[in-house]
């Protein structure tokens, strides 16, 4: 068996007005020097496969049919022995 | 003009839509649940607001691959009209019926009100009851309207006339590129919008300006 991870994280040119938000937030807290924040999603599923390639696959379907919104967001992908 | 309200788990503004229709002269109303998957004795498909399945992953993802969504998109093709108000409009989008994506509100609020909506587009199923540059007031009522597209897409809706509402520039709540809050497909035969003209269709509801839409269709389909 698999593990599967995607993270998901909106597009560099699409404005995170929720890291910014946080971003204030930390240099509030005296993280002054803190930049560039932003926030995505992480989902993690069990795949009942010991085949990486067909994982990848499968799970790059997964990012592009509704994991992530190709107009927004890209997804990354990991897979580790579960 | 026989009209289908999708339910959903999670939608909440279906009573209202269906109770609009059904005080119009000339349409009849029915719900249909998301599972449903015939709806050929339709001439509207309305996807009313709400919280479909919680907004989670992102509001309107889950709807969007929804057994009854595959059918819209069939009927969006076979030229029928399809309106999606608020969540609706985020449904039809992540079901990539409208082009772009909606985002969080720029000022991560959900916002309540009831505000200036200007009509970008006359020629259209749902709009030719108003004028070019009328000026309504409607109800919003949404955290996630905030209307994105690149550059590329912008311009060619703008070409295409496919932009059917904008806020004023003066008055943009939720921080739209280019004030969307209309957007019309190519066709012009899918319209999806955030504002809420269902509950704006009687003067004691404190504005009646939605009507214009609903008498638009009911036009376009006497026709």
């Amino acid at each position: 068996m698999l593990k599967g991870v995607i993270t998901v994280m909106l597009q560099p040119n699409v404005l995170d007005v929720q890291g910014q938000a946080v971003e204030g937030a930390l240099k509030h807290l005296g993280f002054e020097s803190v930049e560039q924040v932003r926030i995505g999603r992480q989902i993690e599923m069990i795949l009942p496969t010991e085949d990486h390639e067909a994982a990848r696959l499968q799970l790059s379907e997964m990012g592009k049919k509704l994991l992530a919104n190709p107009v927004i967001e890209d997804f990354q992908i990991d897979i580790k022995e579960a | 003009m026989h009209c289908a309200v999708l339910v959903f788990p999670g939608s909440n503004c279906d009573v209202d839509l269906y109770k609009a229709v059904l005080h119009l002269k000339g349409a009849t109303v029915e719900y249909v649940w998301h599972k449903g998957t015939d709806l050929d004795r339709f001439d509207v498909i309305l996807i009313p607001g709400g919280f479909t399945y919680g907004d989670y992953l992102r509001p309107g993802a889950l709807a969007a691959v929804s057994p009854v969504i595959a059918t819209v998109k069939k009927a969006a093709e076979s030229g029928k009209l399809i309106l999606g108000i608020c969540n609706g409009f985020q449904i039809l989008i992540e079901a990539g019926l409208l082009p772009g994506a909606l985002l969080p509100n720029q000022n991560l609020q959900f916002i309540c009100d009831v505000v200036p909506v200007k009509v970008a587009q006359s020629d259209s199923p749902f709009t030719s009851s108003y004028q070019l540059g009328d000026v309504l007031r409607l109800p919003i009522a949404h955290s996630s309207g905030n209307y994105y597209c690149d550059e590329v897409t912008l311009k060619k809706l703008e070409v295409n006339g496919q932009i059917a509402f904008c806020f004023p520039a003066e008055n943009n709540p939720n921080g739209s590129i280019a004030g969307i809050t209309g957007l019309l497909n190519e066709q012009r035969n899918v319209l999806g919008m955030m504002p809420h003209p269902e509950r704006a269709v009687k003067q004691w509801l404190g504005t009646s300006d939605g009507l214009g839409l609903f008498k638009s269709m009911i036009k376009h389909h006497i026709a």
